[in-house]
């Protein structure tokens, strides 16, 4: 119960196809449903059997009413649309069956389908795949989403609350914190701490959770300044098409599409350039369209403009047709998918790449697998069909425009939030082992890094809510003279625990008994000691009373003395000195408390004993 | 908990909040109501309103507020001819510095804000929602920018001392001295630079002792009702809340259940009416002025209802072969306000947000705009305003007063023909007396005020559902209003407690905090040995220690140190400071032991006491019963009395010599303990 265990699906040690189980108070949660871009079979979705404990093929294709994974899972969170966080969604919902809920934020709401149906389409017209989901599917699926806000606290049941927070990295991201009873951990899905040409910096607050979970694309590097990269970029675009080359930029529909298209807009604009610019598919006004309604969800310098300019206005950049790949001439021509792994891109490389004039540039991580994974690492010989390998001729660059935190990013957050733990997700094993030193030399925390399959458990210290009643609280705040507690000086509470209907209540003990009928019964002790002194009554007095406030003043009793009568402040002990009324040379000594104060009340007759030997 | 209330109108309110040691504001809004009582101020000269004559002072009047004042030609009203003036809240009751939050319901409700942020020593935290920030700021800078068209210099100030003895409407103004001028673009930047944006739902902690959360009200974009809750008790704010299906996010009614009171203001200013009829009878008015090729003016707000006035018309427009008819939209704002309204998709109805998953502009404005048939204007002044201005035609245009903006300019213009309309959709002003400035007139005025906050029906009902422990409400929703003083259906009744207050007035409600919560340190809880007393209730005596962080409360273990005592340094004979290790001795009570470890309940059996004291040697008692339960059992031996009652037993003893060292009370004590139930 009071541990917090995480079993990566996807994600673990590697990027693509995230996707984590996570079990906190009881509750289970699963954090994105991503599937992997470099596999065809069935290693590209989760392993989802594991989640139900056991083989789920039978169930697959079935559609179980019920839904195979319903009972097992509380809750499914989507951090983003991009498809290696998203991609499995229908098929785990629609083919293996769950209907509880799902949340994601509104922008992802939007856009996710959009790209599902997208995949869909090259995945089954394009490469004839079979049992793959439909369209019908991924609107049944999406009808299960529940749109977040940012910031908002979502309730889910009694005991689960949800939190998004900015995220950055493309239009609505988001981080997700969750909390159950006590514990919470935060899930950063992909995030970016600088911000871009349109989008913000991710922002969380000291919410103090006991798990981050972090990706960690790039562990290990710390990226030279955004202003060098970006003109890098503008350089090599403007030299390629000077000389008449075209340019290849393969990018996602969203997220860095828009970046870069509002990037070469204002360099265009500023250079006077003429070339033609083009964004493939008719995604292009759609997307741009996403971006106008979603605006609140850029960066602060487009949010203030937006009224007079649009950003997402281009004046440069059109539709592209299938048809101007054989244009002559130069071009820059922006297609999808960003990881050369299938569609338009793949097809204009294909026509492209034997002519060392024009220029491919990848700005984005390419998984294992893809044609961009492949050329990045310098392959030449790219077998587009079965035994007719082509030698890839055209320059081939990598600028890294990825959204994603970096190795200070990274830090930056965990010290954002102060997290009691850190996971690593989401990159490669060897790169998080540097972090993982890392983070624990210079935050002090444990930091985890599980493989695919593999649980992690984070140990959470237990606490134990109660309630305290509030006359307890100010009548102790009283004999403490209202000082407020303080961890260097100890305030003791005193009172009784009440145990019932599974609930605990802190009262005194009077207050207790009062409420719930008991009958208390008190045992005061009165102890008569004689102490042979023949002086005056009030000098044997004063001495009693010096007595005991040199005896308890390291104590912060609090000795009081009304008409020769002497008391400890809350407590019952009285003290009384006075005349004998036999012997004038003996003065009776008297001490009195209840049972309840027997250590006190004892101590003090041992010290008047001892006073009278 | 103690409430005040600082404004007199309860649609522009203002309340101060005391519970839990904190003070909160709710709302800080501006009462525009006051501004008619001066002259309009037109965009450029106005010979009409020039020529309206100087009030002539009656006997034992100042002379010189001739100067100040200019009487109408109807009604006998008079009119302060200087800057308009606004009702802010009286801060005379409350220090502002010691104010820790402001929360906010709504943009119509936070308009005063300048005044506290910009001129007062407040240094809380200012709550609102992020549609709150954008359409607040675009009322102020509207309003700024309204009065700053005005030409007139120095405000009238002398017409205030004698104000009651002057003719209607200014007798009626309540405390003019205390009104203010706008104040300027500065003091707006500089104050919405201090706010802090809360999404629905968001909980905001306020010095670890309260939460405040708001959730949606349903009345306008961003509009919010606010939850204020400890761990044990919860309070309501409800402020301009609308159950009625318009373009906002639907109110949320679910997390205003189980209050412990719920604060109720800005119930509707129309109880006569309502809004659906209303919007009928404006299209049917603008389509019959059009129809006869009269124009049609409509003093509105930047924002809010008219959003649905473009919405409803337009499309009452096309089913009436009237689509030709232009719309304009005249504000500083205008822009602003439908750009804004498109980019708030999280904020609106689902049938508004379900648009933009498509993509499409949440509201038909935006392709209105495409289409031409609705134009927006910063001004009249606008270069393409008049290439584009034609007749007949709908102006949308501020401000509802009549006091200020382009409305004016209208009234002059087409007030003398009676083929053209001007109809009142803002409730929150009297449109008899918006226009008695501008009186003769001969366009037709249509008065159909539209405002979907709760009337007393649906309060009554929403009381009902929420079952709060006590409701407050403004001392005015208690009586029918005054134009309809029959209908004893326009008050709130209810049958829960019900608390009323007016301006200025403070009330005290019953809540009281009896429950904190706490952390037990599962150290300590391992150690308690609870007793089951029955079967279901068990207790144990617990002492711990006692930390506090951010008013948040755990209770540790008890670790028993050694005192330490410290020594004062000494220097050692090379001069270096040797810290000397402080001598520790251990106390003479240990921590621990210094309070009650446990409790005695139940009565003592004294047959059963006597026996075990005889087991133990103890031979002698001799037992007296006084009384049923009450007795003394006499133990000579050992000079020891004691007294056994109901509830409590009294063990005296006397030693003389002191050399049995309390030995034998001690073990008297231990059968005592030995005989009674314990915990």
């Amino acid at each position: 119960m009071s541990d917090i265990t995480v079993t990566p699906l996807g994600a673990g040690q590697d990027v693509g196809r995230s996707c984590l189980l996570v079990q906190i108070g009881g509750k289970h949660i699963m954090l994105d449903c991503g599937m992997h871009m470099g596999y065809n079979d069935d290693r590209r979705f989760p392993d989802f059997s594991y989640v139900a404990g056991t083989t789920l093929d039978d169930v697959t294709g079935t559609g179980n009413p019920n839904g195979a994974l319903t009972d097992h899972i509380d809750a499914v969170i989507i951090s983003h649309f991009h498809l290696d966080h998203c991609g499995a969604l229908p098929f785990m919902t629609e083919m293996i069956g769950y209907n509880g809920p799902i949340y994601m934020t509104h922008p992802t709401k939007a856009i996710a389908p959009i790209l599902l149906e997208d995949m869909r389409r090259v995945a089954v017209e394009k490469k004839g795949e079979v049992n793959f989901f439909t369209s019908a599917m991924i609107k049944e699926c999406m009808k299960k989403v529940i749109a977040v806000n940012l910031h908002q606290i979502v309730k889910v049941g009694e005991d689960i609350e949800l939190k998004a927070y900015y995220a950055g990295h493309v239009l609505g991201a988001a981080m997700f914190q969750v909390k159950v009873g006590n514990q919470s951990f935060v899930y950063t899905g992909d995030y970016n701490m600088t911000p871009d040409r349109h989008l913000g910096a991710a922002w969380i607050d000291k919410c103090r959770p006991d798990l981050l979970i972090s990706e960690s694309t790039y562990a290990t590097t710390i990226r030279d300044s955004k202003r060098c990269r970006e003109r890098d970029f503008l350089k090599k675009v403007h030299d390629c098409v000077d000389k008449g080359g075209k340019v290849l930029i393969p990018v996602f529909a969203l997220g860095r599409a828009q970046e870069l298209c509002i990037l070469l807009e204002t360099y265009w604009e500023r250079m006077n350039l003429k070339v033609p610019i083009y964004f493939s598919m008719g995604l292009t006004e759609k997307a741009n369209n996403y971006y106008k309604m979603f605006i609140t969800w850029t960066n602060e310098k487009i949010r203030k403009t937006f009224v007079e300019r649009n950003m997402f206005e281009f004046k440069h950049i059109s539709g592209f047709d299938r048809s101007y790949i054989q244009n002559p001439g130069p071009i820059v021509v922006f297609a999808t998918p960003g990881m050369l792994h299938a569609g338009l891109s793949l097809q204009i490389f294909e026509e492209w790449c034997t002519n060392e004039l024009n220029m491919i540039i990848m700005p984005g991580y390419c998984v294992a697998g893809t044609v961009g994974h492949k050329i990045l690492n310098g392959t030449r010989k790219i077998e587009f069909k079965k035994g007719k390998p082509v030698e890839v001729k055209m320059s081939v660059q990598y600028m890294s425009f990825s959204a994603h935190a970096d190795a200070k990013g990274i830090m930056q957050l965990i010290s954002y939030c102060e997290p009691r733990n850190v996971m690593l997700v989401h990159g490669e094993a060897a790169k998080m082992e540097f972090l993982k030193q890392k983070i624990k030399q210079e935050h002090g925390v444990e930091c985890y890094m599980p493989a695919n399959g593999e649980t992690a458990t984070i140990p959470c210290p237990i606490t134990i809510p109660a309630t305290v009643s509030a006359r307890l609280m100010d009548t102790e705040a009283e004999a403490y003279a209202q000082r407020p507690p303080d961890p260097k000086r100890s305030r003791l509470l005193h009172g009784v625990l009440v145990m019932q209907d599974n609930q605990l209540r802190l009262m005194g003990a009077e207050e207790a008994c009062e409420d719930l009928g008991i009958p208390r019964h008190t045992i005061r002790f009165t102890s008569t000691t004689n102490l042979s002194d023949a002086g005056p009554l009030e000098a044997t007095q004063k001495r009693v009373e010096d007595l005991m406030r040199r005896s308890l003043s390291s104590m912060e009793y609090e000795v009081q003395v009304v008409e020769g009568e002497i008391s400890i402040a809350n407590s019952s002990v009285l003290m009384k000195v006075e005349q004998n009324e036999d012997d004038d040379g003996i003065k009776d000594i008297m001490v009195s408390w209840a049972n309840q104060d027997e250590a006190l009340g004892s101590t003090l007759l041992n010290l008047v004993q001892n006073m009278a030997q | 908990m103690k409430l005040i209330c600082l404004s007199g109108c309860p649609n522009k309110p203002c309340y101060i909040l005391k519970f839990k040691g904190l003070t909160l504001m709710l709302d800080c809004g501006l009462d525009m109501g006051s501004a008619l009582n001066f002259m309009p101020v037109p965009l450029v000269h106005s010979q009409k309103l020039q020529q309206l004559g100087n009030y002539h002072p009656k006997d034992g009047q100042d002379p010189a507020i001739e100067m100040e004042l200019k009487e109408a030609n109807v009604l006998n009203h008079v009119f302060v001819d200087s800057v308009p003036e606004f009702a802010a809240p009286d801060l005379t009751m409350v220090d502002m510095a010691e104010v820790d939050c402001i929360l906010i319901s709504n943009y119509s409700n936070m308009l005063a804000l300048p005044y506290i942020t910009e001129e007062t020593g407040f240094k809380g935290m200012i709550f609102l929602t992020e549609p709150t920030l954008h359409f607040g700021r675009l009322f102020m800078e509207e309003t700024i920018e309204y009065i700053a068209r005005s030409t007139k210099g120095q405000s009238a100030r002398r017409w205030k001392d004698l104000h009651q003895t002057l003719p209607h409407p200014l007798c009626e103004s309540v405390n003019p001295q205390a009104w203010r001028t706008i104040y300027n673009r500065e003091m707006m930047e500089s104050c919405l630079s201090k706010v802090q944006l809360v999404g629905y739902s968001e909980k905001m902690d306020v010095f670890g002792l309260l939460e405040v959360s708001p959730v949606s009200s349903g009345y306008r974009l961003g509009s919010s009702n606010w939850i204020i809750s400890s761990e044990f008790e919860r309070i309501a704010y409800v402020s301009g809340t609308s159950t009625l299906t318009t373009h906002p996010c639907p109110m949320e009614q679910a997390p205003l259940r189980n209050m412990n009171c719920v604060i109720l203001t800005a119930l509707t200013q129309t109880p006569q009416t309502n809004p659906d009829p209303m919007i009928g009878e404006f299209c049917k008015t603008v389509i019959e002025t059009t129809r006869q090729g009269g124009n049609v003016l409509v003093p509105c707000y930047p924002s809010g209802i008219v959003y649905d006035l473009f919405e409803c018309l337009a499309g009452q427009m096309d089913i009436n072969s009237l689509s030709t008819i232009p719309m304009f939209f005249v504000s500083p704002v205008a822009d602003s306000s439908l750009a804004y309204s498109n980019i708030m998709a999280e904020w609106l109805s689902a049938t508004k947000q379900n648009r933009v998953y498509l993509p499409d502009e949440p509201f038909p404005h935006g392709n209105l705009a495409k289409s031409g048939r609705l134009k927006s204007f910063r001004s009249l002044h606008d270069e393409n305003f008049s290439t584009e201005y034609r007749q007949p035609c709908i102006m949308f245009c501020g401000h509802p007063s009549l006091r200020f903006g382009d409305a004016i300019h209208f009234i002059e213009l087409w007030g003398s023909n009676p083929n053209n309309t001007i109809v009142f959709t803002e409730p929150s002003f009297n449109h008899a007396l918006a226009l008695a400035p501008f009186q003769p007139l001969l366009m037709k005025a249509v008065h159909c005020p539209i405002d979907t906050s709760l009337n007393f029906g649906q309060s009554k009902k929403l009381i009902r559902d929420l079952k709060p422990g006590c409701l407050v409400v403004p001392e005015i929703y208690t009586h029918p209003p005054a134009a309809t003083p029959n209908r004893s259906d326009l008050k709130m009744e209810t049958d829960i407690p019900k608390y009323t207050l007016s301006r200025y007035e403070t009330i005290t409600l019953p809540i009281k905090t009896k429950f904190e919560s706490i952390n037990i340190d599962p150290k300590l809880a391992s150690a308690l040995r609870p007793v089951e007393i029955r079967p279901g209730l068990a207790i144990a005596t617990i002492t711990g220690n006692l930390i506090a962080k951010n008013n948040k409360f755990e209770l540790l273990a008890i670790e028993d140190k050694p005192i330490e005592i410290p020594q004062k340094r000494k220097r050692d004979s090379r001069g270096l400071i040797a810290s000397s290790l402080s001598t520790s001795s251990t106390p003479l009570i240990p921590i621990k032991s210094r309070k009650p470890a446990e409790y005695l309940y139940g009565k003592l059996n004294v047959k059963e006491f006597v026996q075990k004291l005889s087991a133990i040697g103890i031979q002698d008692a001799r037992v007296e019963e006084l009384s049923k339960g009450c007795s003394i059992i006499n133990l000579e031996s050992e000079d020891t009395l004691i007294q056994v009652e109901e509830s409590q037993t009294h063990i005296l003893s006397h030693d003389e010599t002191a050399k049995d060292k309390d030995l034998n009370r001690q073990r008297i004590r231990d059968l005592l303990l030995g005989c009674l139930n314990k915990f």
